[in-house]
């Protein structure tokens, strides 16, 4: 099966996500793949494209102007619709799940698209799970910051060892019902006001 | 009989979700019995697709969107209806420093009146022209919104054609005025606090409102998918109670300091509490010193401003079929009188005994004055409605409305 007659245009602000989603579409074997990042003038881009698939993400503000553009615009020759198949409401789904929505030209056939939109949904969950991660992981080395802090802060007030101080953390956490990092984070703000006076 | 459902409402940040955010955030829906999560959108799109999916049940929406919709003019055509207007009002065109400065020596100002404003324009345009400078670009918010509609009434009412004498494109209201000032478009027509944000950045001047054009004129009304309308009416009907006693709550002038700051706050507008008071005062900064009071420049309950008039969806049909959006026929307009749905806005607020229009449909623009009208028990008041240009539409003659229109 071939692609090479598909031109698709790739509309998203952030750059890696939209590289990820033109690596993608090129290990899919699709080499004709265009990526904006900045919508100002993507008309002109579409009129010299011409594609027959666009791919952009629902953060975009500029999804009213895109749209404008098919409805009023003369220079975009070809009508362009969201989603071939209007009845296909699981894959719309799938793709507003995932942040995700395309325009495909009138008359494509489902077959040659719905690859090309299954591809961008999972990465595009892809990416906001690897966000969410990263994120997570952010939080998790913050939380040890602040309970070594609150540790040593411990340790010197009441002269006791780093497990001990620990302990009475993780104790005082459980009968609270809190977790450590909350214990520890509000001893440190404490600490510091004490310091003040 | 308070029924428990939980609705899941989309909004667009512009003052007009006021009656939406306070339904909730002053616990109008939850005396109904109701549990509302407010979701932000970034894009009227996003909000066609996510009440195609059902992640929404109801949403602000600009007025035509729903109408267009149902003619099927939007990809993903879906049912919808609208059975309560979330307020009258709240738009205006702001123009460039340049381009009010050579309307200014062509005559506009002091005030943001359409008529002199409108001539001043016109010959800016010609003058333009015979100099071969590029036409004025002017951007709206969404092809399918009152204010594409009232922007190109007053142009074409001012003797400027919208299709050959000036361009019209679709910029996201927070974008207004860095494309004002970057040059990117000439002017544009928004609902406030967009305006008085151009304004206040020294971008732009105000060169008329949607108040001044059309009094007391339709703008974004509560879109609810046809099917959940359908199969959930005593959860609407609660709905439609709550933003009917959250219309009165964000009408009421000794809330109005109240209402700028819940709408302020970073969840919903994120803006200065001061951007946001001249939509409730009208009292407009204009720009380059100038200042005008508007009056009713946005009215989020009184004149009847939550009902649905059939007359106001039948008034965007015909500026449809004017603009060439849609091909007329009598079953498509009666497709689009049909998206606005009085019948459940009379069901719904029967136990409130709130003031009823006695029709569903006004002849717009008549009222030279305001006009208390034969309604039910309390009273009401409607008008004045006029147009600038001193012209009427009567739902009863739509033919002949849209055979004089050019």
């Amino acid at each position: 099966m071939t692609h090479r007659d598909l031109t698709i245009l790739v509309i998203d602000e952030n750059a890696i996500r939209a590289s990820i989603i033109e690596a993608g579409l090129h290990d899919a074997g699709h080499s004709r793949v265009s990526v904006v990042h900045d919508v100002h003038g993507v008309g002109r881009v579409i009129e010299r494209l011409q594609p027959d698939v666009i791919v952009i993400d629902l953060e975009n503000p500029n999804r009213d102007l895109l749209e404008s553009m098919f409805q009023l615009s003369r220079s975009v020759k070809r009508p362009i619709a969201m989603f071939v198949d209007r009845s296909d409401s699981s894959m719309i789904e799938a793709a507003i799940d995932a942040g995700v929505s395309a325009y495909v030209v009138d008359g494509l056939r489902q077959e040659r698209v719905k690859p090309i939109l299954d591809m961008a949904i999972s990465r595009f969950n892809a990416f906001s799970r690897m966000e969410r991660e990263l994120a997570d992981a952010r939080s998790e080395l913050a939380d040890r910051k602040v309970i070594d802090r609150a540790k040593g802060i411990l340790m010197k007030s009441r002269g006791i060892s780093e497990e001990e101080a620990y302990k009475l953390l993780r104790t005082t956490a459980m009968n609270q019902n809190r977790k450590i990092a909350e214990i520890a984070q509000s001893l440190v703000l404490a600490a510091g006001l004490l310091e003040d006076f | 009989m308070a029924a428990t459902a939980d609705i899941t409402l989309g909004y667009m940040p512009l003052f007009d979700s006021a009656v939406l955010i306070a339904a909730v955030e002053k616990g109008f829906a939850g005396d109904e019995g109701l549990s509302v999560q407010l979701v932000r959108e970034t894009s009227w799109a996003n909000i066609r697709d996510r009440i195609a999916v059902g992640h929404f049940q109801a949403a602000h929406m600009l007025a035509p969107m729903p109408i267009a919709s149902n003619l099927g003019l939007t990809p993903l055509s879906l049912e919808l209806v609208a059975p309560f207007a979330l307020g009258l009002g709240g738009n205006a065109v702001t123009v460039s420093r340049d381009l009010w400065a050579r309307m200014a020596a062509d005559g506009a100002g002091p005030g943001a009146d359409p008529s002199s404003n409108g001539a001043s324009l016109k010959r800016v345009v010609e003058s333009r022209h015979r100099s071969g400078e590029p036409l004025l670009r002017f951007a709206v918010v969404h092809p399918f919104s009152g204010h594409n509609y009232e922007l190109r009434y007053w142009l074409a009412a001012c003797g400027i054609d919208p299709e050959k004498s000036v361009e019209i494109v679709v910029v996201p209201p927070p974008l207004m005025a860095d494309a004002l000032s970057t040059g990117a478009i000439d002017g544009f027509c928004a609902g406030e606090p967009w305006n008085s944000v151009a304004v206040a950045a020294g971008a732009g001047r105000i060169a008329t409102t949607k108040a001044s054009i059309w009094r007391l004129s339709p703008e974004k009304v509560l879109g609810v998918s046809a099917r959940f309308a359908s199969e959930n009416r005593p959860t609407l009907d609660a709905l439609l109670r709550a933003l009917y006693r959250s219309s009165i709550w964000c009408g009421d002038r000794a809330n109005h300091g109240e209402l700028a700051a819940l709408m302020s706050a970073p969840s919903h507008l994120g803006l200065p509490r001061e951007a946001l008071m001249p939509i409730l005062t009208g009292q407009l900064t204009l720009g380059d010193g100038a200042a005008d009071e508007i009056p009713e420049f946005f009215v989020p309950h009184a004149k009847a401003a939550s009902f649905p008039w059939q007359s106001h969806a039948l008034w965007f049909y015909s500026q449809m079929v004017r603009w060439g959006h849609v091909q007329h026929s009598p079953a498509q307009a009666e497709r689009a009188r049909n998206t606005y749905r009085p019948d459940i806005y009379r069901q719904a607020l029967k136990p409130l005994a709130a003031p009823m229009p006695g029709a569903n449909m006004k002849v717009e623009g008549a009222l030279t004055v305001a006009a208390p009208v034969g309604a039910s028990e309390k009273g009401l008041v409607l008008g004045p409605d006029g147009f600038f240009d001193g012209r009427i539409f009567d739902p009863d003659r739509l033919d002949d409305y849209l055979a004089s229109q050019n």
